[in-house]
């Protein structure tokens, strides 16, 4: 019984390791690409264009992950990117966080009137197809950070609101709470002490979900052109520059998307190891 | 209005439904135990929800009067009543395993209702809950307040939550079938230990029960309940030698017998249960609001 769990342990260690390493990882390198990238990203150079990843044969020393069409640095590129892909997590990730988490709390806890627009507003909200949705807001406000970022609050506070709403409401049913309001608690009061501790694990999970899933959409904006401006390099124009020479030069569209898969599954998993270590109902 | 707690003619429904509960009146004198029996959905549960103002959403006070310490609740201001009720009353409620918040520690459940509504200093607040851990045998009181719910047993978790009801020595306590959902051996401890701190203490204790063994432990009198109508109203001595009301004859012939294996199970008779439906239906004829 105590290996069992001893082993169980180990194994969450190593799941929190592993992601957390990746994600400081890029980090580390998004503040400091402008120092140690190797190469400018944008600098072009058709001399060393569509140089192979160091390990095959015509590789340059410098340009270890290889070059593009245009003679950019693979490796460099993405460096800066994740500066935008990181950024776009982070913000639309937490923004999302406040707004559905917020919405899913007063509905799940309240009730009532609340809860019936709110739940409303969340099913017309879910019926509009979200890349779509994203791209018509984006072609209203036009391209740039800022726009991609409002665009993913906007279709997916509802991931948090849901979510958030089913988990209040059960905890709203819980003798603890009856028991807060028959000591006097306002409601208020009793839905930040009593009920948003028991959904912060849950919350939790959801935002670093959501900053994978911030990721993902900024990806496929930029896949589109329809993220920030067409020469800062980001992840998706990457993959959708890579696209284009996939049989001359795979590693253009390959390592972005690795970077990319990496990244999202690294948040997933955080996520999931975090609240396995600290949730207290289930530690 | 002599009485402490004093219901008189409650009636509650269903927003837009049946009626749950038919002009229920009764009194709790200060310092008595009274106990509320009936079976599943006879609105013993809904009484004490009323007096401590946590009815579910969808039911509706619809008439009557609760008057608690002089006061009638219902015709408070929502924030009064609150008030009002955090002042005089607790609850031990049924399920001691959702009734400890899991995600805080047990020494903050039980002091932050001091702190934060009564006004008590952390420094006193945190003594006192020592002081009635040790009070309801809480081994190691020290370390269960610095512990989450779920390293506790379940039996423990009650103690816990007994201490916590009497933590701002209310006058009035409802206690919702407060063994229910523990082990007999640890019942019995329970049982006990409430009626123990109920007595040196001087509460007033309402205890919603469907256990007639319970109630002749730890009640001093009792009101049964069905259909929501109380069909009796007796001392606990009076009720066990000789119940008055056919139904409440049938419930107690309905107890299982240890002790006389061969007197076998004994259902309520049809009869009785017809006769008591057909006084349900006309307390509900006599309902102005139809």
């Amino acid at each position: 019984m105590l290996d069992a769990r001893g082993l169980v342990r180990r194994r969450l260690g190593l799941r929190l390791w592993l992601s957390g390493g990746w994600l400081l990882l890029l980090l580390f390198a998004a503040l400091l690409a402008p120092w140690i990238a190797p190469h400018n990203p944008l600098e072009q150079d058709l001399f060393t264009s569509r140089l192979p990843p160091f390990w095959m044969p015509g590789a340059e020393p410098g340009y270890w992950l290889g070059t593009d069409s245009l003679g950019r640095d693979v490796l460099s590129r993405i460096m800066h990117g994740a500066r935008i892909a990181l950024i776009v997590a982070f913000i639309a990730g937490t923004a999302t966080m406040l707004i559905g988490a917020t919405l899913g709390l007063i509905a799940g806890y309240y009730r009532g009137w609340a809860d019936i627009v709110i739940s409303r507003l969340i099913d017309i909200w879910m019926a509009f197809p979200p890349v779509l949705f994203a791209i018509l807001l984006i072609a209203v406000m036009g391209p740039g950070l800022t726009s991609v970022i409002v665009a993913i609050i906007v279709i997916d506070w509802t991931r948090f609101a849901r979510v958030v709403r089913a988990e209040a409401m059960t905890q709203g049913a819980m003798d603890y709470v009856a028991s807060a309001r028959v000591a006097g608690q306002r409601r208020l009061g009793t839905m930040l002490t009593e009920i948003l501790p028991n959904v912060l694990p849950t919350i939790g999970v959801l935002l670093t979900l959501e900053m994978g899933i911030a990721v993902i959409v900024e990806a496929i904006l930029s896949f589109v052109n329809l993220s920030i401006s067409t020469d800062a390099p980001t992840w998706g124009g990457m993959i959708a520059e890579g696209r284009l020479a996939i049989h001359q030069a795979w590693w253009v569209l390959v390592f972005p998307l690795i970077t990319l898969f990496l990244t999202v599954l690294s948040f997933s998993q955080l996520g999931e190891g975090l609240k396995d270590r600290y949730d207290p109902v289930l530690r | 209005m002599s009485a402490f707690l004093s219901i008189r003619n409650l009636s509650a429904a269903i927003r837009g439904g049946p009626r749950l509960l038919r002009a229920v009146s009764l009194d709790v004198e200060v310092g008595e135990v009274r106990g509320l029996v009936g079976e599943s959905g006879a609105g013993k549960s809904m009484i004490g929800k009323a007096v401590l103002g946590i009815l579910p959403r969808a039911v509706e006070v619809v008439a009557g009067e609760i008057w608690l310490d002089g006061v009638d609740l219902l015709r408070l201001r929502p924030a009064e009543r609150r008030r009002r009720i955090g002042a005089t009353a607790a609850l031990i409620p049924q399920d001691p395993l959702t009734a400890l918040n899991p995600s805080r520690r047990i020494g903050r459940q039980i002091t932050d209702r001091l702190v934060d509504i009564l006004g008590w200093r952390r420094g006193a607040a945190e003594a006192r809950a020592l002081e009635l851990l040790n009070e309801v045998r809480v081994p190691e009181p020290e370390r269960v307040m610095r512990a989450y719910p779920h390293e506790l047993s379940g039996g423990m978790r009650q103690r816990v939550l007994i201490a916590s009801a009497f933590a701002a020595e209310p006058k009035l306590i409802v206690a919702d079938e407060p063994t229910t959902a523990l082990d007999v051996t640890v019942q019995k401890q329970i049982l006990r230990l409430i009626a123990q701190m109920q007595a040196r203490h001087g509460t007033a204790l309402l205890f919603v029960t469907h256990d007639l063994g319970v109630v002749s432990k730890v009640c001093g009198s009792l009101s049964v309940l069905y259909g929501g109508l109380v069909v009796e109203e007796t001392s606990v001595r009076d009720f066990f030698r000789a119940p008055a009301h056919p139904y409440s004859a049938a419930l107690l012939a309905a107890t299982p017998k240890y002790t006389d294996p061969a007197a076998g199970l004994n259902p309520v008779p049809a009869a009785v249960i017809d006769a008591v439906r057909a006084e349900v239906a006309a307390a509900d004829r006599n309902w102005p609001h139809g």
